[in-house]
């Protein structure tokens, strides 16, 4: 008994001797990411590239000689979770940083705890709430979904194009975009004739392509959507053999989707980070050099094409490791580093914070692209 | 209310778990214990309805959705754009409404969260009794597909409405003040109260629900349980009471919803989804069916543990893998099985089998 | 409403309802021999489809269908022999709780296995835009490909049941167990063997519709549900009946879409399901007693 409780104190101080030495520096940065459930095709590609930046930055030797400690929690798209793990991470593991939730919904479940515990939060969804009105540690990398919608408007107005069909899946993604897509729309002159929110498990949408398609005043349809189903549209589309103009949301940004959706991909206009275009970009692009090694360094990782989900994400432990770098591993620094940063590129665009705005991106962050051939091209007009 | 006694453990383990974390400085853990605890509130309300009753509910998350949107909307919608209408004025003037200033200084009118505690938990009531007469009349799987249609229908909804937020939910929820001093919020510094609060009202959960079972209605439960047309022939009037527990389970899972939704300080589509009722069912499942004890346990320790993110990804998958394991080996629950015994039994059968061979 | 809208909405109802009418006939023929309702079907059917596409890397499309349907048929063997063959007399809840278990765990392995993304078999015939023009709709090849299918699969489960003499102790043991056993019916291989052949039409139908629906992980549920109202709507245990109840059921999904939002559609053939289910328990076309004692 006595040789038995002996070993078991060397064995708990070998433990603590490898454990102590390494803990004492680390960084901790929490993430809370929807790995499985409804939204694993947002949270999976994100816990990827976060996982492979942290492991490249701690290859490196650590920020400033500290490495950097991710705590990945799988949240599968419930708030009450996203809520339980916001409070752990803050109190337990008192990370410096929290990266996520891939949801909007989540995100503005956490929003205010990360206020009150004063825990910066960068969130890798999209709705514009999230940013405004401004709190004081939330930040969020993904570009904001009126810019898209923007963009989308100035391409009808070239075409001239003023009546419009709307189709929006159920998600907090789609939810936000048909919001944008009302309010803004009076502004360019464009009236929504139709509107229609489908299922994100959506099998077929034949039967609701074929209801907007009998009204005639339609001169082109708009999909706001991140789910796959937004290939069945394209192809429902084609099938039916009606062509008008398609355009999609940024949530398009994924080559999987042109995969499915074949030959009904082609021609599909949307507005998009440049990641999807990286090889065809001018080389004086400030965000040339970056695109292309994470696309190049994700692709050899994981043996699957990097989307702009993933970009999110990528964005967002970069930001926070440039502001580590800056100020060392103080939260109320950081936060104030972050909110600092000019002319940072990224994926999702080149960031640079104020006060006032906590995205950090403008309307540039985006460029029309469509389908060519199953590859996305810079979209140039007709 | 001799059974008042039997829980007086609990309390202590309670209070214990207090302390103790108090005294080692990991107050965090009752975050979690907070939540679990709530959840269980709706799992031992499940226990009685399938454990005792046995009619089985695939649905069970639709009443704590129902609960807890209608609270979170309720007092969180603002009610100014109808400010002059009767129903508004109405509930004005028996005292239901608040008003204010909300963050940004704009105008608020909202419902006051104890009268849309209890709007929502009738509510849930009504619902559980108009459904629950026609599919307390169905049997096996038909009641079971009956049960998880009106979960699909109830997620539909939440899903489709605006004023329910559609896929995000509803945040930024209002604290809920249940008496001067006591009140239900997530904030950091209430977190000791709430836990009282949620484990306060468990304990009370427990102690009418083990009465209950010990009365006469709990005697006529088992039999209708063992045979509904002996129970009947017996002068049960075996439909009543199995509607009864259902209103009474799906009032604990709307209350449930209600403080929780409060407690989180908002709500989202997942908590009405076919997985979370699947979930209850299993956790009922695993404390071994007619066994309040058993499914108030595993309530606590499996929401505990999964929402600590202790499974990771595999948290369905480890949900799963409990439902299969426990049906297949230990109908009756885990806490039945007798593990001494058992593995007396297979040592001796071993040692038989090795003497066989000499 | 135009006749084009007409048609075009009358084939989108074809195409879902023969979709569920495969899925409520894996159903049938495992409630028929053992009684239960099996909550893991939706999984046969994305096992197949997953299977299917991962194994068009190394063969020609239908060999790759066709090896995909057996290796499926034996996962459904094995899924009978470990969870289900050796219960005696389980409860019908147990039997439930059973099934949704193994549901979530199949649904658990593929996604550790196949990841998150969506993949779908190529085009039968023509590619993702090529329609065929029906009274001036049109419709993709690929839901003739499922039509057929389905027709098929009833015309041989017909035949199967009625010609064959393995057919013939599967009916027997579906009408009576107990009288089936003592006639020398191995009466646990039928049960197998009932796993087997649903399995197998589960995994044909996730071949054939994943052109159109893509094959995912977690497909399954969704189709479960779907499968499972048009079983009771046509009568638990009836092929004809779920046939029937599945084209009904699409069709009034397709042209619910032209009068209430979208969002609801499902909501609404739930609420159907709910109706039949008070009102009419045996289904839309089965009779109280051949609930009880039905064909195939």
């Amino acid at each position: 008994m006595k040789k038995f409780a002996s070993k078991l104190l060397m064995a708990v101080m070998a433990v603590s001797l490898l454990a102590v030495p390494a803990l004492a520096e680390n960084i901790k940065v929490g993430a809370i990411l929807a790995v499985t459930g409804g939204a694993s095709f947002l949270g999976g590609p994100e816990a990827r590239s976060l996982e492979m930046v942290v492991e490249e930055i701690n290859a490196k030797g650590g920020i400033n000689g500290s490495k950097i400690e991710l705590i990945i929690k799988d949240s599968a798209a419930s708030p009450e979770k996203a809520i339980s793990f916001a409070k752990q991470l803050i109190e337990e593991d008192k990370v410096l940083a929290i990266i996520g939730p891939s949801t909007s919904g989540e995100t503005m479940k956490i929003k205010n705890i990360c206020e009150e515990a004063e825990t910066p939060l960068l969130s890798c969804a999209a709705a514009e709430v999230i940013v405004n009105p401004v709190a004081s540690y939330v930040f969020k990398t993904p570009q904001k979904d009126s810019f898209a919608v923007k963009k989308i408007f100035m391409e009808m107005k070239k075409m001239g194009i003023s009546k419009i069909a709307v189709l929006a899946g159920n998600t907090g993604f789609g939810k936000a975009g048909k919001q944008q897509l009302t309010d803004i729309a009076p502004e360019f002159g464009i009236e929504i004739v139709e509107a229609e929110v489908y299922d994100k498990k959506s099998n077929d949408l034949s039967a609701v392509v074929a209801k907007i398609k009998a009204n005639k005043d339609v001169q082109a349809v708009v999909n706001w959507s991140i789910v796959p189903a937004q290939a069945i549209v394209a192809k429902n589309m084609r099938q039916a053999g009606w062509e008008v103009p398609l355009f999609q949301s940024h949530g398009f940004g994924n080559i999987k989707y042109v995969e499915a959706a074949g030959a009904a991909a082609e021609g599909i206009i949307f507005p998009a980070g440049r990641l999807l275009i990286a090889d065809t970009l001018p080389a004086d692009n400030p965000q040339k050099a970056l695109l292309m090694e994470y696309k190049k360094n994700y692709e050899a990782k994981f043996n699957e094409s990097a989307s702009t989900f993933g970009g999110h994400a990528y964005d967002a432990i970069t930001i926070l490791a440039a502001a580590i770098a800056e100020v060392g591993n103080d939260r109320h620094k950081v936060r104030a580093a972050i909110e600092n940063l000019k002319n940072f590129p990224g994926t999702g665009g080149v960031f640079s914070f104020s006060a006032e705005d906590h995205n950090g991106l403008d309307i540039d962050a985006f460029q029309m692209m469509t389908v060519k051939d199953g590859k996305f091209v810079a979209y140039t007009g007709k | 209310m001799k059974k008042l006694l039997s829980v007086l453990p609990l309390l202590a383990v309670v209070i214990g778990v207090h302390l103790l974390t108090s005294a080692t400085d990991t107050m965090y853990y009752l975050t979690q214990m907070t939540m679990s605890a709530y959840y269980s509130l709706l799992i031992i309300g499940l226990c009685v309805l399938m454990g005792y009753a046995g009619q089985i509910s695939l649905g069970h998350a639709g009443f704590f959705a129902i609960g807890g949107y209608l609270s979170a909307a309720l007092t969180t919608r603002s009610l100014v754009p109808y400010q002059d209408t009767a129903l508004v004025n109405l509930l004005d003037s028996v005292g239901m409404i608040l008003s204010g200033h909300d963050l940004y200084g704009e105008a608020m009118l909202v419902v006051s969260p104890w009268a849309a505690c209890g709007i929502a938990v009738c509510t849930a009531a009504l619902i559980a009794v108009i459904i629950g007469i026609p599919v307390l009349k169905l049997k096996g799987h038909y009641l079971a597909m009956a049960t998880l249609g009106f979960g699909i229908i109830i997620y539909r909804v939440a899903l489709a409405l605006e004023y329910f937020g559609e896929a995000d939910g509803i945040s930024e929820v209002p604290p809920f003040p249940l008496l001067s001093g006591l009140t239900i919020s997530g904030n950091f510094s209430d977190r000791i109260q709430n836990y009282y609060i949620a484990w306060g009202l468990l304990l009370i959960g427990m102690v009418l629900l083990l009465n209950l079972m010990d009365s006469r209605v709990g005697r006529a439960l088992r039999g209708i349980h063992g045979s509904d047309e002996a129970a009947g022939a017996m002068g049960v009037n075996t439909s009543r009471f199995k509607l009864q527990t259902f209103v009474l389970s799906a009032v604990f899972a709307a209350i449930a919803g209600v403080c929780l939704t409060h407690y989180n300080g908002g709500i989202g589509p997942s908590e009405a989804g076919v997985m979370k009722s699947v979930r209850y069912v299993a956790i009922v499942a695993v404390g071994g069916m007619a066994n309040l004890w058993g499914a108030l346990l595993m309530g606590v320790v499996l929401n505990f543990l999964s929402l600590r993110g202790v499974f990771g990804s595999y948290d369905d998958a480890v949900f799963g893998l409990i439902l299969i394991l426990i049906m297949l080996f230990a109908p009756n629950g885990i806490l039945s099985l007798n593990i001494r015994h058992r593995l007396k039994q297979l040592l001796r059968r071993g040692k038989q089998d090795r003497e066989g061979e000499v | 409403m135009t006749t084009e809208l007409f048609i075009q909405y009358l084939m989108a109802g074809i195409t879902y309802g023969s979709i569920y009418a495969i899925v409520a006939i894996g159903f049938n023929i495992i409630y028929n021999t053992t009684g239960i309702i099996n909550f893991a079907q939706g999984e046969f059917v994305m096992f197949g489809g997953m299977i299917a596409i991962s194994l068009l890397h190394f063969m020609p499309m239908p060999l790759a269908i066709a090896l995909a349907v057996i290796i499926t048929m034996v996962i459904g063997a094995l899924i009978e022999i470990c969870f289900i063959r050796w219960l005696k007399s389980p409860s019908v809840l147990r039997m439930i709780i059973i099934t949704i278990g193994i549901s979530i765990l199949s649904r658990e392995v593929a996604v550790h296995i196949w990841g998150e993304s969506i993949r779908s078999l190529p085009y039968f015939v023509g590619n993702e835009i090529s329609s065929i023009p029906v009274f001036g709709a049109r419709i993709s090849p690929q839901v003739l490909w499922v039509v057929a299918a389905s027709a098929l699969m009833v015309i041989f489960l017909g035949i199967f049941f009625r010609t064959t003499s393995i057919g013939r102790e599967m009916r027997a043991c579906a009408s009576n167990r107990k009288a089936a056993t003592l006639c020398g019916i191995n009466t646990q291989n039928m049960v197998t063997l009932s796993f087997i052949l649903s399995a197998g039409m589960g995994a044909l139908a996730g071949c054939v519709m994943s052109p159109i629906t893509y094959s995912q992980y977690d497909m399954g549920t969704g189709l479960a549900i779907k499968g499972f109202t048009v079983a009771i709507l046509g009568g638990l245990g009836s092929s004809g009946g779920a046939v029937t109840a599945g084209i009904l059921l699409g069709v009034i999904e397709a042209f619910s879409v032209s009068v209430v939002p979208l969002a609801f559609q499902d909501a609404i053939s739930i609420a159907i399901l709910l109706i039949i289910l008070f009102v009419r328990p045996q289904g839309l076309f089965g009779s109280k007693e051949a609930a009880g004692l039905s064909e195939f």
